[in-house]
C-alpha cells in the first residue's frame, strides 16, 4: 500500500497532434478502449496501490475532463480527508505544441503540496496507458534508497520511440546516468514512461529553483544537472505501455486492444482500470448482425457487419452498415449502408444512408464531434 | 425529520423457495436478470424514476449480497441525507422480538420507521417483478379517486388468470371483488402487488391484523380483504405494459428470453427510463473472429470465441471456441470452454463447463435445465434438468 505517496497527474503534455479529438478536451480526457478516458489509467494504477490523495494539474479546456472526474467516486477519491484535487493554473496558459511545460503547472500549486501530509509524491502524465502495479516500484525506490525513480519501459516495442520521447540511459545496477530529451538519435532503446517517484520535498524544492531561474521543464533543465549528485534510478517495466503521441499511435493502441491477451493484460494485470459509468444496458445484437474480432461496449446496438473495430457506449450500427478498422466514440450512429473504414468517429456523430469513408491505416480519418455525414 | 409525502416499503425477504438452486445463497430480489441486473433493480429504478426518494427494503432470507448489492443506494440515487434507501431486516425489542410472519407484518414491524417521515401516503412494492412503472402517475391516480387504497392491475390471459389475486373492478374503478387465486374468475385483473395506502389508514389496518391471531398477515390474503370488507374505498389502477412475475425457473427464463428480439416489450434502450444497477468493474466485450453472435444480449467483460444464438450473457462470461450457446441465460462469470453445447439453460454465477460437455435439451423439448452457482462441470459430461452440487 502506498499510503504514504500522493498522486500528481500532470497534463502539460501537448495534444495537438490529435487534432479534432483535442479540439474541445485535452489529451487525459481523449476516449479511449470502448468506455475510458486516457487518465483513467494512470489514476486507476495510482488508486489501485493505495494511493488516496491526487491532485490533477490541469492546462487547458478541462471542461470535459471534469465531468468525467466528477467528485472523484468511481475511483473511491471521494474522501473526507484527502481525495481528488483538480488544480487548475492560476490565469490561463496557452496550448503551445513545442513544450511541455510542467513547472508552470505544478509551481503555482506549492501550497497544496506543502499541505499535504504523505512524504512521497508519483508524478505521471496521460499519454502513457498501462496497467502497473505501483509498489512495485514504491519497494524499488526504497530497495536504491533513491532520490529519484524514473519509470521506463523495457518491453523492447520499437512503436514507443519517437523523435519527442526521453530516453534513459540506465546502468547494470540500475542508476540513470545519463537522459537524453527528443535526440534525432537515441543512444538507447529505454523509452521514459513521463512517471516518476520522489520525495515531495525534494520536488518543492526543484520547482522552486525551476522557477527562480526560468526553467520549464522538470527533467531536461532539472533532473539532468543532477545525474551525479542525485541517486536517479530508472524502474524497467516490462508489460504492455501503449503510448499515445500522433493520430497513427492512437489508432494503433486502440486495435492494440483486440490482441486478447493485451486486453487481458490492460484490463486486469494489477487490478481493474475505474472510469465514469453509464448505466448501459448490455450490448444488443439483432438478427443478422456479423461481428468479428472487435471490442464492444455496452448499449450498443448492432445490426449490421464490424469488423477489427472498437465501439464505445451506446453506438448503433443499422442493417447493412459495415465499419471496418474504425473507432466509434460515444452514441455514434451508422445508419444504412453506410461504409467505414479506417475512420476515428467523435462522439455524437451521425453517418447517414449510403455514405462511405475511407481512411488510411497511417492516416485515420479523423469526423469531428457531433457531426452529421 | 423532514416530512415525506409518500414513502416506500418494498418486500425483499422472500427466500423464492420455487427459484430453487438460484436461490441457496442469495434472496429473489438478488437474483441477476438481463444480462446486468438483478430482479430488484427494476422496482429500485422504478423508484428513482418516479421521484420516490424514501424507501424502506425489507430483507430477512439471505440478506447479505441484497445488503451490499443495495449498500447506500447510490446507483438509484437514494443516498439521500433526508430519507434515502434503509435496509430493514428483522430487530430485536425489548419485549423480544420476532421474524417478519408475512407481508403485513413486516411492515407493521417497522411502523415506526415510516412514521418518522409521517407520511401522508406509503407505497408497498415488491422486489420480484420485471416492469417499468411510474408511480407518481399511480399516486395522482390514487389522490384524485380519494381512494384508501389503490391496487395496479394488469389484464392477464383468462387462461392464466387462476395463478394470480383478481380484482374485480366497477365502471368507475373501483374494486367490487377480491379473489385470490380464483377457480373461476370473474375478471382477468391481476394485482402486480403495488398498492398504494393512505398511511393514517393502513395503520390501523395493519394493527387490526396484529390482533388477529387467525391472520396470516399478508396483504392480499388479509389486509385488502378486510378493508373491502369494511367498505373502504379500493380503487384499481389499471397498468399498460410489459409486466412479468418472475417466481418460477421457467418465468426467470422466459423474462430472459422477452428481452430479445428487435423490438422487445421492455426497452432496456430507453434512455428517458433508464434501469440503474452497480455497474461491475469490466472492459468492453471482446468477440472474436471465429465467434459469431446473433440475436443476444451481451455484456461488459465477455469474451465470446464460440457461436452466441437467442441468449443473454452476463459480464465476464467467457465462452470458447466450437462451443454453441442457444436459448440460455449465463450469469456472471460462467467459463464456457471449447466445443461446449448449451441449450434451453439457465447456468449460475461463477460455473464452468469444460470442454465437450452438453448442457440442457433443445427448446423444442421443454424442458429447463438450470445449473446453480458455482458448480464445475467436467469435459464431455452431461447434464440436464435441475442440476447443483
Amino acid at each position: 500500500m502506498l499510503k504514504n505517496v500522493m498522486g500528481i497527474i500532470e497534463l502539460g503534455e501537448s495534444d495537438e497532434f490529435l487534432k479534432e479529438l483535442t479540439l474541445h478536451r485535452s489529451l487525459a480526457a481523449v476516449p479511449f478502449g470502448g468506455r475510458y478516458r486516457l487518465i483513467d489509467f494512470t489514476l486507476s494504477n495510482m488508486v489501485n496501490a493505495g494511493i488516496r490523495n491526487v491532485g490533477i494539474f490541469v492546462k487547458h479546456q478541462y471542461r470535459s475532463l471534469m465531468d468525467h472526474l466528477g467528485m472523484g467516486n468511481e475511483w473511491d477519491l471521494d474522501r473526507q480527508r484527502d481525495g481528488l484535487f483538480i488544480l487548475p493554473p492560476p490565469k490561463p496558459l496557452e496550448r503551445d505544441s513545442t513544450s511541455e511545460h510542467d513547472v508552470d503547472l505544478l509551481y503555482p500549486h506549492l501550497d497544496y503540496l506543502e499541505r499535504s501530509r504523505e512524504e512521497l509524491v508519483f508524478v505521471s502524465g496521460t499519454s502513457m496507458l498501462c496497467n502497473m502495479d505501483l509498489t512495485d516500484v514504491l519497494d524499488f525506490h526504497r530497495a536504491k534508497e533513491a532520490d529519484i525513480t524514473m519509470l521506463y519501459s523495457s518491453n523492447g516495442d520499437t512503436r514507443l520511440a519517437s523523435p519527442g520521447s526521453t530516453f534513459l540511459n540506465v546502468s547494470e545496477d540500475g542508476r540513470v546516468h545519463d537522459i537524453e530529451v527528443g535526440p534525432l538519435h537515441p543512444s538507447t532503446k529505454n523509452v521514459s514512461m513521463k512517471m516518476f517517484l520522489m520525495k515531495k520535498n525534494l520536488l518543492m524544492g526543484m520547482l522552486d529553483q525551476a522557477e527562480s531561474r526560468g526553467d520549464k521543464h522538470l527533467v531536461k533543465d532539472t533532473f539532468i544537472k543532477h545525474l551525479r549528485d542525485m541517486r536517479i534510478y530508472g524502474y524497467p517495466f516490462e508489460g504492455y505501455v501503449g503510448r499515445i503521441n500522433s493520430l497513427e499511435s492512437y489508432f494503433g493502441c486502440s486495435m492494440d486492444l483486440l490482441r486478447p491477451e493485451i486486453w487481458q493484460e490492460l484490463f486486469f494485470s494489477s487490478g481493474s482500470i475505474y472510469t465514469k459509468v453509464k448505466n448501459e444496458p448490455p450490448v444488443r445484437y439483432n438478427e443478422g448482425c456479423t461481428v468479428r474480432n472487435s471490442l464492444i461496449a455496452n448499449g450498443c446496438v448492432i445490426e449490421g457487419h464490424v469488423e477489427n473495430s472498437v465501439l464505445f457506449r451506446g453506438v448503433k450500427v443499422h442493417k447493412g452498415a459495415a465499419i471496418k478498422n474504425s473507432i466509434i466514440m460515444q452514441k455514434g450512429e451508422i445508419n444504412s449502408n453506410a461504409l467505414l473504414e479506417y475512420v476515428i468517429l467523435d462522439k455524437d456523430s451521425t453517418v447517414t444512408n449510403g455514405k462511405h469513408l475511407l481512411g488510411d491505416r497511417k492516416y485515420p480519418l479523423v469526423i469531428a464531434k457531433r457531426t452529421i455525414l | 425529520m423532514v416530512k415525506k409525502e409518500c414513502v416506500a416499503m418494498l418486500l425483499a425477504g422472500g427466500q423464492g423457495s420455487r427459484l430453487g438452486v438460484l436461490t441457496r445463497h442469495v434472496a429473489k430480489p438478488a437474483v441477476p436478470f438481463g444480462g446486468k441486473y438483478r430482479i430488484i433493480d427494476f422496482t429500485l429504478s422504478n423508484c428513482a424514476n418516479s421521484g420516490i426518494d424514501t424507501l424502506g427494503v425489507l430483507t430477512q432470507y439471505q440478506p447479505m449480497a441484497l445488503n451490499a448489492y443495495i449498500g447506500i443506494g447510490s446507483p438509484w440515487d437514494l443516498d439521500r441525507r433526508h430519507g434515502g434507501v434503509s435496509v430493514l431486516p428483522p430487530f430485536v425489542r425489548a419485549d423480544g422480538g420476532e421474524w417478519y410472519k408475512g407481508t403485513a407484518n413486516a411492515v407493521y414491524q417497522n411502523i415506526d420507521f415510516i412514521s418518522a417521515y409521517n407520511p401522508e401516503y406509503v407505497l408497498v412494492l415488491s422486489g420480484d417483478h420485471i416492469y417499468k412503472m411510474d408511480y407518481a402517475a399511480m399516486l395522482e391516480y390514487h389522490k384524485e379517486r380519494k381512494a384508501a387504497a389503490t391496487i395496479a392491475v394488469i389484464g392477464v390471459p383468462w387462461e392464466e388468470a387462476s395463478r394470480f389475486g383478481i380484482m374485480d373492478l366497477d365502471e368507475e374503478g373501483r374494486i367490487v371483488e377480491f379473489a385470490e387465486k380464483p377457480d373461476e374468475p370473474k375478471s382477468n385483473l391481476a394485482s402486480m402487488g403495488v398498492y398504494i395506502f393512505n398511511w393514517s389508514v393502513l395503520r390501523q389496518y395493519l394493527e387490526a391484523d396484529e390482533r388477529d391471531a387467525e391472520s396470516a398477515n399478508d396483504f392480499g390474503k388479509n389486509v385488502i380483504p378486510r378493508m373491502l370488507n369494511a367498505g373502504e374505498p379500493l380503487f384499481g389502477y389499471r397498468f399498460e405494459g410489459y409486466w412479468k412475475d418472475v417466481g418460477t425457473l421457467e418465468s426467470l427464463w422466459e423474462a430472459n428470453m422477452d428481452l430479445l428480439g428487435d423490438a422487445p416489450e421492455l426497452d432496456l434502450n430507453d434512455r428517458h427510463w433508464r434501469v440503474y444497477s452497480v455497474n461491475p468493474t469490466q472492459p468492453p466485450q471482446y468477440i472474436a473472429s471465429e465467434a459469431c453472435v446473433h440475436n443476444s444480449l451481451v455484456n461488459e467483460g465477455c469474451m465470446v470465441y464460440g457461436e452466441v444464438q437467442h441468449s443473454v450473457l452476463f459480464p465476464g462470461v467467457k465462452v470458447g471456441r466450437g462451443s454453441v450457446i442457444r436459448d440460455a441465460v449465463l450469469m456472471p462469470n460462467v467459463e464456457i470452454g471449447e466445443n461446449v453445447t448449451i441449450q434451453h439453460a439457465i447456468v449460475g454465477t461463477s460455473t464452468t463447463i469444460d470442454a465437450g460437455a452438453v448442457v440442457g435439451t433443445p427448446r423444442r423439448e421443454k424442458k429447463l435445465t438450470v445449473i446453480g452457482e458455482l458448480n464445475a462441470i467436467g469435459p464431455k459430461a452431461v447434464v440436464s434438468g435441475i442440476f447443483d452440487r
